[in-house]
């Protein structure tokens, strides 16, 4: 959580460029998506340690409540939700992958919004999910589904494996209806479902994706 | 595809997949333009393929960002961040139509 003074409003699927400078004048940045609605000043992010990384282990190891990073942003205007699109919205999230799409479920409700919202959460096991108490307690119009690909909680419906085109018929939308999809994970993970939905016939240009590349930490 | 960077076949995957997306170059083009242009409708100048910026491939282990064109995979954008002076170099795209007015 960062409080940033003059921070104007972010948009749900925006990110901020951290950058993290060194005493000896070395520096380096990395990516985050703001997991939170529009509040202010506050800004959340969720990161995700890579145990090698640069910047992840300081921003959750070394940095204290106090600590002050230089924080740029919020960027983006492509892989956003704004309240005022009516149209029914598939999320697709492949792990630390949800995070801008949780910022445009929290901006949803924080808006009151009506349009109908899909969730499909891939992860690998239970012990992976994030915002797991607050996506169980749910919002009406928002549907959640988890989709696992090692390791399932007993008696969950769907046999474990990566994500497949029958979830997305059967947890998504059809094409006629024309939703907005946005799809956010790991390259792989992404590509494979921009793929399946361009396959079930959804328009390309609305199926708007938002990768991690190998630079990550 | 672009089959000539690599010959070993496993080296070739990991140039596949060791690439962000155009949503990256969001923050250093921040630097320079007013407007974001992640959004904005480019033209390949090789296959003449449209989409917005926040779908080209950036590869950012040269020095400095090279983006390409998901569907042909020509360089459609090079940027290089110096101390003083950030070199954009727009050669691969035909167009760019930035929408305006709008937030973000």
């Amino acid at each position: 959580m960062f409080d940033v003074p003059g921070w104007p409003a972010h948009l749900a699927g925006q990110h901020v460029d951290v950058r993290l400078t060194a005493e000896d004048g070395y520096s380096t940045q990395r990516s985050y998506s703001v997991a939170s609605a529009p509040d202010g000043d506050r800004v959340e992010l969720t990161i995700q340690r890579v145990a090698d990384g640069e910047v992840s282990p300081y921003l959750m190891d070394v940095m204290e409540p106090g600590d002050r990073v230089e924080l740029r942003g919020p960027i983006g205007g492509w892989f956003v939700w704004r309240p005022e699109q009516a149209e029914p919205v598939l999320l697709v999230g492949g792990g630390s992958g949800i995070v801008p799409l949780m910022s445009m479920v929290r901006t949803r409700g924080a808006v009151g919004g009506h349009a109908p919202f899909r969730l499909l959460y891939s992860v690998r096991e239970p012990d992976d999910r994030l915002y797991a108490p607050e996506l169980l307690r749910g919002e009406p119009g928002l549907d959640t589904e988890y989709l696992y690909t090692r390791a399932a909680p007993p008696e969950h419906p769907r046999p474990v494996g990566r994500l497949t085109a029958e979830d997305l018929v059967r947890g998504g939308w059809p094409a006629d209806r024309r939703p907005m999809c946005y799809v956010c994970g790991p390259t792989g993970f992404v590509e494979n479902a921009a793929t399946l939905l361009t396959a079930l016939g959804h328009d390309p240009d609305r199926i708007r994706t938002e990768r991690f590349g190998p630079s990550g930490g | 595809m672009d089959t000539d960077r690599t010959s070993a076949q496993g080296t070739y995957e990991e140039y596949e997949t060791a690439y962000e997306d155009g949503n990256t170059l969001g923050g250093p083009l921040s630097e320079i333009f007013a407007v974001d242009l992640t959004a904005a409708v480019g033209r390949c100048a090789g296959c003449g393929a449209t989409g917005p910026l926040a779908r080209l491939r950036v590869y950012d282990r040269a020095p400095g960002l090279v983006a390409r064109c998901p569907d042909c995979s020509r360089v459609v954008l090079r940027l290089v961040r110096g101390p003083d002076t950030a070199w954009l170099d727009l050669q691969g795209a035909a167009s760019l139509a930035i929408p305006l007015g709008g937030r973000g």
